[in-house]
């Protein structure tokens, strides 16, 4: 019998199972799988520093290239795992070669939801998800040139807002109402959608997107109310998808995600799942929750490759997500899903420094902070703590941050 | 290039080379340092990378920006002497600076 551990999957939290399994002090072969060419690296500068050409490659790589080598780790990039043969207790990849695994963690993460729309398969139609994906798109950084990105979600409006600095004429679509209309209330759309517009970037809401147009590139977007969009590239950022196929052939328990417990273990006791693939249970929410964070991937390949060593580590914190536009720093501590109050910390009618604070019945449940670390800070504490908070003291900025909880 | 010595909570060592230029974060999650995460990738918005650095190194390491002083203000664990190592790029200067990490940070 194998003792093996096989990762299908390279990215973060990937790459926190392997350090971490060592650390655990598991000795035994590792194999990772990977279908890109590169060695697991970090994706959300993606949208911000790497494609404004700030920082290469060798600062989103994860590790040292030693480091899989040095760690015992047999990798195979640029190889897709087709198959887990459950009773067999091996994978199979894309050119019909078997593995066999005593232990496997599945940490697929997500791909992008794709538009269906003629005209999809245009060239000049991308989406942005992997550093090949960025490297297309810087190809049409020139001065003066259209760009329609197609949703105004945080990796639209990243790309908006270093495509702006470029010199690039760029027009946001969005199909909602507002922007960023999933994870924040109106006040923070419409303070993103006041900055988008004083740095020159044109949004527009309630906008659906009909088709592409073009001989043989993209040269307009045509939305279904009548609008024409003329343009030389178009970035499309509707979402993305949990990587759950290979699971859900293979018998697990699929649910929103892959189903795990607070130690990453899935339906079938020898196998583990880890990052944005998971549908995993948060005792501060009391329900299950599918992130799409590099938070959730670094504590979860934590807690997975403590399981799989055969110890101990649960999993239950605060999730928290961070956005770079321009000179704002968005931090968002908890999820707001399901608030029954929003109150605002300072003025996002001008500047650029704001918080929002949502209760859910007096309890604190999620912050907003937009240059604004303290609030920030101080809210990852109080949500993990339930806190009942005082919206009344919550607004009132004479009040410091530590004194908020009373 | 600075060879710098990362201590664990528990007194062990970790002495890496790190090139001019890189931040102590950035060397210290490429080489598995345990205790320092780095989450967000350098861009000072998780506290997950905080070090100890002891006063005679003050004076040879950029002063904090606000950012820095107010995340750690808040961060669990922080002291005096605590840094974001994100925010501290090597250079000749801090050759041979040792510094340390506290229990948990997340």
């Amino acid at each position: 019998m194998s003792d093996e551990i096989i990762i299908i999957g390279a990215g973060q939290a990937a790459a926190q199972a392997v350090q971490s399994l060592r650390a655990e002090g598991f000795e035994g072969p590792i194999r990772l799988f990977g279908d890109e060419a590169y060695a697991p690296y970090q994706r959300p500068p993606l949208s911000k520093k790497f494609l404004a050409g700030e920082i290469g490659y060798d600062r989103v790589e994860l590790k040292a290239e030693d480091f899989y080598a040095s760690s015992g780790v047999a990798t195979h990039w640029s190889t897709r795992v087709t198959e887990i043969d459950r009773r067999q207790k091996h994978i199979l990849t894309g050119d019909g070669q078997a593995f066999p695994y005593g232990k496997l963690l599945l940490a697929t993460g997500s791909r992008v939801r794709e538009i269906n729309v003629p005209g999809f398969d245009l060239e000049g139609v991308h989406y942005l998800r992997n550093i090949d994906d960025v490297t297309s798109i810087q190809a049409h950084f020139k001065p003066g040139a259209k760009m329609v990105v197609v949703g105004g979600g945080y990796i639209g409006l990243e790309v908006a807002a270093v495509a702006v600095k470029r010199g690039i004429d760029v027009t946001v679509l969005e199909t909602a109402d507002r922007v960023m209309a999933r994870v924040v209330d109106p006040i923070v759309s419409h303070f993103y959608e006041r900055v988008h517009a004083e740095e020159g970037v044109k949004i527009e809401t309630g906008v659906t997107v009909a088709g592409f147009e073009g001989k043989d590139k993209v040269e307009a977007v045509v939305s279904g109310e009548g609008g024409r969009y003329a343009c030389d590239v178009v970035v499309v950022g509707i979402g993305i998808l949990p990587n759950t196929e290979l699971a859900a052939e293979a018998g697990l328990h699929v649910e929103n995600g892959i189903a795990v417990d607070e130690f990453c273990r899935t339906s079938d006791p020898d196998i583990c799942a880890a990052g944005d693939c998971t549908s995993h249970p948060n005792g501060i929410y009391g329900h299950k929750l599918r992130l799409e964070s590099v938070h959730n991937a670094i504590e979860q390949g934590k807690t997975a490759a403590a399981t799989l060593a055969g110890h101990e580590k649960p999993y239950n914190q605060v999730p928290w997500f961070w956005s770079d536009q321009y000179d704002l720093k968005l931090q968002i501590a908890g999820l707001s899903t399901g608030y029954t109050q929003a109150v605002v910390r300072g003025d996002p009618t001008t500047g650029r420094s704001f918080a929002v604070f949502y209760l859910k019945d007096g309890v604190l449940i999620a912050v907003d902070a937009i240059n604004r670390a303290p609030e920030f800070m101080m809210a990852k504490m109080l949500t993990a703590k339930k806190a009942v908070l005082d919206p009344a003291r919550i607004a009132d900025e004479s009040i410091g941050v530590k004194e908020l909880a009373g | 290039m600075a060879k710098i010595t990362y201590i664990e909570h528990d007194g062990k060592e970790h002495t890496l080379d790190v090139a001019d230029g890189m931040t102590l974060m950035e060397a210290a999650v490429k080489a598995s340092v345990p205790g320092i995460d780095g989450d967000c990738g350098g861009a000072c918005a998780c506290a997950t990378c905080m070090v100890f650095v002891p006063e005679e190194w003050w004076d040879k390491i950029p002063a904090k920006e606000d950012m820095e002083e107010t995340m750690l203000e808040f961060a669990e664990n922080a002291e005096a002497n605590s840094r974001l190592s994100c925010q501290i790029k090597a250079a000749p200067a801090i050759d041979g600076m040792r510094v340390s990490m506290p229990k948990s940070q997340h």
